[in-house]
């Protein structure tokens, strides 16, 4: 397979990586980068686990080469906060019990985030639409929503 | 000092680590030098082999090696084993075919692996896989159960396909009781097969040093140490003292990571023959191929009652699909699990079982959230509803009338379990107050003036959890003890690690177990660690299961905790020139009874490991003491679930407009975590009613293999939850807890389709009840 090098900023530092050309996003992430944070769930983009902003958006980065990320900034699960300083929408999960497993909630909590910085007003509607490209096995979604709602107030403060 | 105790709802410990990234799942781990794994399957699902060609693959760049399922059979390993001996009518032992490893000869479900490519990278093991040819020459599936006795045999150990022919309770009496009713309602269902998707993919890690000759298998396990006794007792791989099994954090169970399967296992050999370290990590195409399925049952029940609707007897006849082979619990599960339950909160004083469970070349099906027992309560309330409807009396009425009352504790059903504690009333009318039942009727009415048609079902559901004891359950077959362990380690200075033999893969243990210490002591939760899931670390444990953590891997604490209180009375005795009889302890503090003399929790640890005043000549030093708890009972929780759903009469969707779920767990550590437990087992249990359906063709290809095929629940598919408790404490543990992980899934089902059928006005639909379901049922009722 050939190589190729990519030039991107991940969680704020400028990186420069070589990969074979058919690498996803979410294998630079986990394989070369060791950032574990994102993780895999599926084979078919539709769980959510390893989702990723992209230039500020939410993306799914099992369905994203990594050459696509070229030049782009991306931020994961470990760039948004740390455990002495934590993204409101991480306090959020914890608060109000979130998260069971804690497998599902890397990408949860990052496409949360996308959503709320999207819509100015999020009722539970919304938010379970907004959510419905993450899928959650432990929760039922009750306090993810929850979660959301106390986060999107933190947020828009 | 923060002192959080039991009934709070503390934040959970292990929180801060999974939402910022830290979490350490066993696909996140990577030993320096690792190879990879990668299956190559059956693409049929009954065919012989005939021969396996590996040498394109072989030759494939940073190929390792390619070992098959012949390789398995000549090394001799022994097979996946089950755990649970069940008889069969005539006293006979239950029919089990050989589980190999890998197979080696013929396959008998799509997905069964027949060998392993191990090589340098993933992409290289996956591609050399690709490159090995396998003869497989079909030979007609057995798919559907209820055909699986009148097909060709598939195993020549196993006749007619048929595990076992199992009957619970006094047939005679209930037969004849049916025989002379005034009322006898007849039912006839089917518990649709789930896949359970615990969203972290099954993985595995194993390292083998061949210097020291110990095995370290990082697995996704919900019980590590059942995998150890797998691979040294039946599987025959190393013994148990050169086996480390690690199970990480661990991404959900349900029970689809209690069984040993095959990965695992055949990596761990590969491992020990090549001499490396070795990683799996299921795609989860592979995951729904081969992670142990659930349910899937087809029963049918006659329920007698006199002409006040008094339940008389209960007839239940079910043919259980096992899928291709036995896995850990799949022979208990339609059994002991489900039979057992047949009494549920209701006096019925005569009650036969007869399961039939049966073999087809389908994937193995084991315990799924709940097993059994969801099984059990969907018939039995829906009977129960379907008995109402017929007797034109109302869904609550018929169940009071029916209800095992507080005065009958101990209660003895006709189906060998004996319930300790409960209060059916008290759940149901909490539920009908918090549920606003009585203003149904004007809800309906406001629901039909738009269009829609509503409806309302209730489930009031029994289960039994925390399995035991050890002694019945090995009477009745179990191969296993069913007790579990626990060490409680205080360090010198005061803050203490437990060490659990129960695994958490969600529940929340290193918070509801540190709670349950820390108050034990007086000390702050966050003075407590609790340690898990590591045969390296901790003696011995059952894992987790059936709801059982906290009912009796927490009472094992609770009992290594009382030990440690007992210790430190005789050492703070010493060292405050007393009695040990005159030594409180309260609140963290040992003191001298009526005096001002005292030495803290803190203190006496400390004592205890540099012991300068102690009474080295009775006691020795330290303060760690373990406990293995074996429970004298089930333990019995119980509930009422109301559903309300509106359908749209246009397009047949069911929307659930408002769930009310009130359960007795008994007592309680922390309420926040337990409607947690009670939320995902709704999610779980809502699914399986409107949402999940296992698909499999004639020829046994599996058709919903993806999530694009498989409908999960997601956010959009789901309401909030309305949640309440009443408690009635376990009477036998020390803890007075029950168990809560399974309670939704087991309520909710049978309170979804009664809301469902009671909407379009019909006693009949089959789960899932998706959208083209409920419009055909619609179309058919003629109310469109």
């Amino acid at each position: 397979m050939k190589s190729i090098t990519v030039n991107l900023i991940m969680n704020g530092k400028a990186i420069t990586q070589s990969c074979a050309t058919n690498t996803t996003l979410v294998e630079l992430i986990r394989e070369k980068l060791q950032l574990t944070g994102t993780h895999v769930g599926c084979d078919t983009s539709q769980c959510g686990a390893c989702t990723v902003h992209m230039n500020g958006r939410a993306v799914k980065a099992c369905t994203i080469l990594a050459a696509q990320a070229e030049g782009s900034e991306i931020t994961t699960i470990e760039g948004i906060g740390s455990a002495d300083d934590l993204h409101p929408m991480q306090s959020s999960f914890r608060e109000c019990h979130g998260l069971q497993c804690g497998f599902c909630t890397p990408g949860m909590i990052m496409s949360a985030i996308d959503l709320v910085n999207r819509e100015a007003e999020l009722d539970e509607r919304t938010i379970r639409e907004g959510l419905e490209g993450n899928i959650c096995r432990c929760t039922g979604y009750h306090n993810i929503v929850r979660a959301v709602e106390s986060a999107a107030a933190k947020m828009k403060e | 000092m923060v002192q959080q105790s039991i009934g709070e709802r503390v934040l959970r410990k292990e929180d801060r680590r999974f939402i910022t990234g830290k979490g350490r799942f066993t696909d996140d781990i990577n030993i320096r030098g690792q190879a990879y794994a990668y299956f190559v399957r059956s693409p049929m699902a009954h065919a012989k082999v005939n021969s396996i060609d590996v040498t394109a693959a072989e030759a494939l760049e940073d190929v390792i090696a390619v070992l098959t399922g012949l390789q398995v059979a000549e090394d001799g390993l022994g097979a996946l084993p089950c755990g649970w001996m069940v008889h069969s009518k005539d006293g006979s032992e239950m029919k089990q075919p050989h589980h190999p490893v890998m197979a080696g000869t013929k396959v008998n479900y799509v997905g069964e692996p027949v060998a392993v490519v191990i090589a340098e990278s993933y992409i290289a093991a996956k591609n050399a896989a690709e490159l090995v040819e396998v003869d497989f020459e079909e030979i007609d599936a057995v798919v559907d159960p209820l055909l699986a006795q009148s097909s060709a045999d598939i195993y020549p150990e196993v006749p007619g396909n048929t595990c076992y022919n199992w009957e619970l309770g006094d047939k005679d009496a209930t037969m004849e009781a049916i025989a002379n009713a005034a009322h006898v309602t007849k039912i006839r269902l089917i518990n649709n097969r789930l896949i359970p998707n615990a969203m972290e993919p099954r993985a595995a890690i194993a390292d083998y040093n061949t210097g020291s000759e110990e095995l370290t298998l990082y697995t996704t396990s919900q019980n590590p140490h059942l995998v150890r006794l797998v691979f040294t007792a039946f599987v025959q791989l190393a013994p148990e003292h050169k086996l480390r099994i690690i199970a990480p954090d661990v991404g959900g169970g349900f029970g689809s990571k209690i069984f040993t399967y095959s990965e695992e296992t055949a990596i761990s050999w590969a491992a020990m023959k090549l001499g490396i370290a070795i990683k799996w990590t299921a795609e989860r195409s592979e995951a729904f191929l081969t992670d142990a399925h659930g349910r899937d049952h087809v029963s049918e029940a006659s329920l007698a009652m006199d002409d006040e609707g008094h339940f008389l007897a209960l007839h239940v006849k079910t043919t259980a699909n096992m899928g291709a082979y036995l896995t850990l619990f799949a022979s208990a599960v339609p059994t002991y699990l489900y039979g057992t339950l047949m009494a549920g909160q209701y006096k019925t004083p005569n009650i036969y079982v007869e399961v039939d469970s049966v073999f087809t070349n389908t994937t193995p099906v084991d315990a799924y959230r709940g097993a059994g027992r969801p099984e059990a309560a969907y018939l039995l309330e829906r009977i129960v509803e379907t008995a109402a409807r017929e007797m034109n009396l109302d869904p609550v009425e018929i169940r009071r009338r029916n209800f095992i009352q507080p005065s009958d504790y101990p209660y003895q059903t006709p189906v060998a379990l004996e319930y300790d504690t409960g209060d059916y009333e008290a759940s149901l009318s909490k539920a009908l107050e918090m549920s606003d039942y009585s203003g149904f009727p004007a809800r309906r009415e406001e629901a039909a003036a738009r269009g829609k048609m509503r409806g309302i079902g209730i489930s009031c559901y029994i289960e039994a959890c925390g399995l035991a004891p050890s002694q019945l359950a090995g009477s009745l077959g179990a191969g296993v003890g069913l007790w579990e362990s626990g060490e409680v380690r205080v360090n010198p200075t005061g803050s203490v690690t437990v060490l659990t033999g129960s695994h958490s893969h969600g529940q929340g243990h290193e918070t509801t177990f540190a709670q349950l210490v820390a108050s034990k002591f007086g000390i702050s939760v966050d003075d407590v660690e609790v340690v898990h899931g590591d045969t390296g670390r901790m003696d011995f444990g059952m894992g987790t299961y059936g709801s059982r953590s906290l009912a009796v891997g927490g009472s094992a604490l609770s009992k290594a905790a009382d030990k440690v209180i007992v210790k430190g009375k005789k050492i703070a005795a010493h060292m405050l020139e007393s009695n040990v009889e005159d030594i409180d302890f309260d609140d963290g503090v040992f003191a001298v009874r009526e005096s001002n003399l005292s030495k803290t929790f803190q203190e006496i640890a400390f004592a205890a490991y540099v012991p300068h005043d102690y009474p080295l000549e009775e006691l020795e030093p330290g303060l760690s003491e373990k406990a293995f708890y074996d429970p004298a009972n089930f333990t019995y929780p119980a509930g009422t679930h109301i559903c309300e759903v509106e359908i749209d009469p246009e397009t047949g969707v069911v929307e659930i407009v408002k769930f009310t779920a009130v359960d007795d767990f008994g007592t309680i550590i922390n309420p926040m975590i337990v409607e947690g437990q009670v939320h995902g087992g709704l999610a779980q249990g809502i699914g399986q009613a409107l949402l999940e359906a296992c698909v499999y063709d004639d020829t046994g290809q599996l058709q919903t293999g993806s999530y694009m095929d498989y409908c999960m629940p997601r956010a959009d598919d789901l309401p909030s939850f309305d949640v309440g408790m009443t408690s009635t404490p376990c009477t036998h543990n020390p803890v007075g807890a029950k168990g809560c992980g399974e309670a939704g899934a087991i309520g909710s089902p049978p309170a979804v389709i009664n809301a469902v059928t009671d909407a379009i006005g019909i006693l009949d639909i089959d789960m899932p009840a998706t959208p083209e379901k409920v419009w055909r049922a619609i179309q058919q009722a003629g109310r469109a």
